[in-house]
């Protein structure tokens, strides 16, 4: 295996994954000696607005898959209006692909603690929870540890470290259901509810948790506060692109020698990451993949070169997404892949909404006769059509998601879709047998 | 139902409420679930009545919440709950071949007991953890980068009474036991929190960085906060030291001035 390029190695930018090396960083008297709570004791001596216009000029942009700007929603939480403020803190992780919270939080829980004492003095929150997916055990487990050690320490509870400011912190598990990451299922969830979407707007910045206004943020972009508050904005934005600042974990999977967790400069190119994670796997070809989860429409071998930022993903008609980099090779079936992502839309589907619930129910039935060898032309019209109905056409963005492998898995490989239905490839599995089936 | 959930059950249901803003108890729902699923291994109808009981809501809206949920096992569910992940990216590295194995090796398919009641398998969705794939999980412990020997191992291990170590933390509970963490009750045997660094995969960028020295530069922890200090140094440094690319076809154009970022 070759050494990455200098260029590629220019773009690693260990911030918030440096502790990770750091076996211990998640207790706290370790997390401690490694500049561990510096930055909640220098936030305390600004004032709240100050920190949210601090978060303004640093340019963070969410980094739960949509990537709005963080200063800006803080900013909306209405002040002085007598109500209780309330922060969300969204780990879910649950869309295909997508690694990057539950290593954070293993390795690094209290980082994750810090970030939220900050975020919820600089919003005015007395409460805040951290909704985390319920098969992550082994991360809760770190979490709730940590909030016991932070309480112990005196940075939770009344009074924390003498400012006058009090925060409860709670770790809640979710019940496996990957709606549940969609910030107003996750809101009704928490509220003990079965998790569907809310109709926005309202939106939570004013009709949260319990109707109340509310910031819901992903862990990594709670996680990089204390270090802005440390380093300050313009320090930020050193890294990563004008308008998609900053350093990004990108999680890299499949038929790559190392794949893993990179924290890179935003706008790094898959050519440069596939150097760092030391090239494909010998005998693998790239073929397609996703640049942020499964939701992202699927790229190709032609889009080595475009940076992964906000904008060029956009450009390239596809999505930053979660920046979950799944590798396919030319040993791997788009039409298999898409087929089984389906699969995970039609399971994961609140149910709410007619064109996602049966959009995705009949979606999966005609890619699984595809797959069987018992296709015709006329299915990849009807699939192009369920995808016209869903997308803009569904409640929340799970619809919308489920056409992205649907259209660009059509739109770069309907050769392998017609080598199916015209008999050229063998059938994937008989008519009976539901792989992947719940 | 009142000699199921016991005295102690109930405190510990109340324990869950007084963890949300009061009048908010409600909110206590999902880990009350969790709760009953720790006495009795599933989600009764007596469960489901006694959250009832406790949030002062209806039984018909509990069902409908624990209904709604994956995690909420609908009938008795074994001591081992193995969940094999066959999402896509699971599914074509290996984890596909893992599911049929083992569903063939226990007679039994998606969301099945054995007919001793001891191991119930269930295909799962992404388990966030692509990087590790395929993967399956005991218990909601993670098995990293199996294959379906390897999870035939550990399913033989568990039918001989054994309990396999996961590739993250401490030793297996039982399913009973892992409900109970998941209604927020540390584990409180030695080491539960599961010591020890990330496998590879985690530290795979920090390794790099490491080796060749790369570090971000222009890091000053007291820039004050109000001040918008720009003239920050450059975004990295990789020390001229690094070891050099083996010139054995790189793509061109990769070689941007380092030490400076391209915007
Ligand atoms: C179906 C669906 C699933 C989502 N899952 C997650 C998730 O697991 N974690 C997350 O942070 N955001 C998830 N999101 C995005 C959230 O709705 C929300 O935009 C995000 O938590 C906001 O945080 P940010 O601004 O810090 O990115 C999901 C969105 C949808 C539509
Ligand atoms: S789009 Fe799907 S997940 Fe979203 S509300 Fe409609 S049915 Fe539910
Ligand atoms: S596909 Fe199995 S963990 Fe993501």
């Amino acid at each position: 295996m070759s050494n990455p390029s200098q260029g590629a190695l220019a773009k690693l930018t260990p911030v918030l994954t440096k502790r990770w090396l750091s076996p211990d960083a998640w207790k706290i008297g370790v997390y401690e000696r490694l500049d561990g709570y510096a930055a909640l004791r220098k936030a305390f001596k600004a004032q709240p607005d100050e920190l949210i216009a601090l978060m303004k000029d640093s340019g963070l942009r969410g980094r739960g898959g949509a990537g709005f700007p963080t200063g800006m929603k803080w900013g909306f939480i209405p002040q002085n209006d007598g109500k209780p403020h309330y922060l969300v803190v969204n780990a879910d992780e649950g869309e295909p692909g997508t690694c990057k919270d539950l290593p954070l939080m293993m390795a690094d829980p209290h980082s994750l603690v810090e970030g939220i004492i900050i975020a919820a003095y600089a919003i005015r929150a007395n409460f805040a929870a951290i909704y985390i997916r319920g098969e992550a055990m082994h991360a809760a487990r770190r979490l709730r540890n940590a909030v016991n050690e932070a309480y112990q320490r005196g940075y939770l509870g009344r009074n924390i470290l003498g400012t006058g400011f009090d925060l409860d912190l709670v770790v809640h598990s979710g019940a496996g259901a990957y709606i549940c990451g969609e910030e107003t299922a996750l809101l009704d969830s928490l509220e003990g509810y079965r998790g569907q979407p809310r109709l926005k707007p309202p939106f939570p910045a004013t009709h949260g948790l319990y109707s109340a206004p509310t910031v819901v943020n992903n862990v990594e972009t709670i996680c990089s506060v204390p270090y802005i508050v440390l380093g300050g904005g313009a320090w930020w934005k050193t890294m990563g692109t004008e308008k998609s600042p900053g350093p990004k974990i990108y999680s890299i999977s499949g038929r790559v020698q190392n794949p893993g967790q990179y924290e890179c400069s935003l706008g790094i190119t898959l050519r440069e990451l596939l150097e760092l994670a030391g090239g494909m796997q010998d005998g693998h070809q790239l073929r397609f993949w996703t640049p942020g989860g499964s939701s992202t429409p699927l790229l190709t071998a032609e889009h080595l070169d475009t940076p992964m930022d906000f904008e060029s993903m956009a450009a390239a008609g596809t999505m930053l997404g979660t920046t979950a980099v799944q590798i396919f090779s030319d040993q791997d079936c788009p039409v298999y892949a898409t087929y089984r992502w389906i699969e995970f839309y039609h399971h994961e589907s609140c149910g709410k909404c007619t064109p996602c619930r049966e959009g995705n129910y009949w979606m999966a039935h005609v890619l699984r006769r595809i797959l069987s060898g018992a296709g015709t032309h006329e299915d990849l019209d009807t699939l192009l059509d369920a995808c016209d109905n869903l997308l803009g056409r569904s409640f929340c963005a799970l619809g919308d998601g489920a056409t992205s492998p649907v259209t660009s898995s059509i739109k770069y490989f309907k050769q392998d879709y017609l080598d199916y239905i015209e008999g050229r490839k063998a059938p994937m599995f008989g008519a009976g047998e539901l792989v992947g089936a719940h | 139902m009142s000699d199921i959930f016991t005295e102690e059950t109930r405190d510990r249901a109340r324990a869950i409420m007084a963890r949300y803003p009061a009048g908010r108890e409600r909110s206590a729902l999902l880990p009350m679930l969790h709760l009953v699923q720790s006495v009795q291994g599933y989600v009764s109808p007596e469960g489901m009545a006694f959250c009832a009981e406790m949030l002062g809501i209806t039984k018909a809206q509990v069902a409908a919440v624990a209904t709604f949920y994956t995690m909420y096992k609908r009938r008795p569910t074994g001591d081992w709950l193995v969940s094999v992940c066959t999402n896509t990216m699971c599914g074509v590295l290996g984890g596909d071949k893992a599911y049929k194995a083992l569903s063939e090796h226990l007679g039994v398919g998606h969301d099945e007991t054995t007919e001793d009641g001891t191991i119930t398998l269930e295909h799962a969705e992404c388990l966030a953890a692509c990087d590790y794939a395929p993967v399956m999980t005991v218990n909601y412990e993670f098995f990293d980068r199996i294959d379906a020997d390897r999870a035939l191992d550990v399913v033989k291990q568990l039918e001989n009474g054994e309990r396999p170590q996961p590739s993250r933390g401490p030793r297996l509970c039982t399913f009973k036991e892992a409900s109970l963490q998941l209604a927020g009750w540390a584990d409180d045997r030695d080491g539960a929190v599961g010591e020890g660094p990330a496998g590879e995969p985690t530290l795979a960028g920090n390794r790099l960085a490491e080796r060749f020295g790369v570090t971000v530069a222009g890091f000053d922890p007291n820039t004050p906060i109000g001040g918008n200090g720009n003239g920050s140094g450059p975004g990295h440094s990789v020390p001229p030291t690094a070891p050099k690319p083996a010139s054995d076809g790189k793509p061109a154009g990769d070689t941007p001035a380092v030490g400076k970022e391209s915007k």
